[in-house]
């Protein structure tokens, strides 16, 4: 699995990093999303699906690599 | 759901987009249609009032999904064309083009229109409102002539609208019904930083009441207050609140209120659901309905309708519960509230000051936290989420405090 995200996009809402905080962060100044893992272990998959499902703004993508 | 073959999801916006979404994400594989009123594939409106207003973005950028991304969902896709009339009995969804969509199931998320003032009900040069593209579009080819521009009402929209404008160089009024704009969303104290940080920029705030707008040779010229004054103006934009988009489903016998009235799994009735700002849902805390017109809402409660939806009567229903989140961008800051901040809440600082513009407080009401804001300190705002959420008291029980 291939994470990527849109920092653009985001809204700052922190959904990711409540749904897979060991993938996603927030910046502090405006909450922007932070990608601490590209490549998350399959142990984490299905957290970061379901980060990329809640994100409201749509902000992260998945590719199957 | 062995017998779902058919579902119609009306309104391509955010939440229609999430909701088919998660649709076929749950394995539904069989006949989804998405209906739009407009003709554009679902885009974002957050940055509307910001991005795409300033000029930064153009219309692209706004799309929430790649045209592969939405040809993988497999749509019956019906953009351009509004909603006419739901026949729960026959189980269709009228279209205005005389078409028909029969459904097992449909999903209602047909979002907001926006209010508009006497004197410009009908369109009128000029005059704006602000929830579309095609309104964003036109409001920024008036600002680029420069000249004045009279923002009418003192919720967000108006705020970024205002904000956006005068970086524009317009010379911009904003003219509120109270003194404290923006309080009633994000508490006194923020509302109070944010209406000084208009004033430095060079908005003038106006307090008073619009009950119309002026009009000459075709163009709107300015507006009527409530004291018998006139503003005058080279450009209006109404941003005076919105109403559920749901004249579609008079004669539906769905109960409609102030949005469509649903039950706390979003179910509107039998094969019937609704998500997004149109959706007024029993709010856990009070037990009351209510809507949210907010972004992530959009996404949380379709995802939530979607899940029910196929869930089916015996299934495993969830009751909507979100912890409610907006953002606002201003001046260069970026306001985040959870919950529900209001004028009379303690503001209880857990880190940082007003003064420094950094800052994360909780928001609490008859010894609770009923909501939490900050700018700049989203990890300090986000620690106070789960506080937010139980409506947990203040000062925090020390021994869960984490």
């Amino acid at each position: 699995m291939l994470v990527t995200i849109d920092q653009d996009k985001c809204c700052g809402a922190g959904s990711c990093v409540l749904a897979a905080p060991d993938v996603f962060d927030q910046r502090d100044e405006d909450g922007i999303v932070v990608l601490l893992d590209a490549r998350p272990p399959a142990d984490l998959h299905q957290a970061v699906k379901d980060a990329a499902d809640v994100c409201p703004a749509a902000a992260i993508r998945l590719e199957t690599a | 759901m062995t017998a779902l073959r058919q579902v119609a999801v009306v309104g391509a916006g955010a939440a229609g987009l999430h909701a088919a979404e998660a649709l076929r994400r749950a394995g539904y594989d069989g006949r989804l249609t998405l209906v739009g009123a407009e003709d554009a594939p679902p885009y974002d409106r957050p940055p509307l009032s910001k991005h795409l207003l300033s000029g930064q973005w153009q219309p692209e950028r706004l799309t929430l999904r790649e045209p592969h991304a939405l040809a993988e969902l497999a749509l019956d896709l019906r953009l351009g064309v509004a909603a006419a009339g739901l026949d729960r009995r026959a189980r269709t969804v009228r279209l205005a083009d005389g078409h028909e969509v029969p459904c097992d199931a449909v999903v209602i998320a047909t979002g907001v229109r926006p209010r508009r003032l006497p004197g410009a009900e009908a369109p009128l040069a000029g005059a704006h409102v602000l929830r579309t593209l095609a309104d964003a579009l036109a409001l920024r080819e008036d600002l680029r002539t420069g000249g004045r521009l009279l923002v009418v009402g003192g919720g967000l929209l108006g705020a970024e609208a205002a904000a956006t404008a005068v970086a524009l160089g317009a010379e911009v009024t904003w003219l509120v019904s109270t003194p404290a704009p923006l309080a009633a969303v994000l508490g006194t104290e923020t509302a109070a930083l944010l209406a000084g940080l208009h004033r430095e920029h060079g908005v003038r705030i106006h307090v008073g009441t619009a009950t119309g707008v002026l009009e000459r040779g075709g163009r709107a010229t300015g507006v009527r207050l409530a004291d018998g004054t006139d503003l005058a103006t080279d450009t209006v934009l109404m941003a005076v609140g919105s109403e559920p988009a749901t004249g579609w489903l008079d004669g539906s016998g769905l109960a409609l209120a102030d949005g469509v009235l649903c039950d706390a799994y979003c179910a509107a009735g039998d094969g019937v659901w609704a998500a997004g700002d149109a959706a007024a849902w029993p709010d856990p805390h009070t037990g009351r309905h209510r809507r949210l017109e907010q972004r992530t809402n959009a996404t949380e409660q379709a995802l939530h309708a979607a899940r029910n939806l196929l869930a089916g009567p015996d299934g495993t229903r969830q009751a909507y519960t979100p912890v409610p989140y907006l953002w606002t961008d201003q001046y260069g800051l970026r306001i985040q509230a959870f919950g529900r901040p209001g004028a009379a809440d303690q503001f209880e600082l857990v880190d940082g000051t007003l003064a420094e513009h950094r800052f994360a407080a909780a928001c609490v009401r008859d010894g609770r936290v009923v909501g939490a804001v900050g700018i700049a300190a989203a990890k300090a705002l986000r620690g106070l989420r789960a506080q937010v959420a139980a409506h947990g008291p203040w000062p925090p029980d020390q021994e869960t405090r984490p």
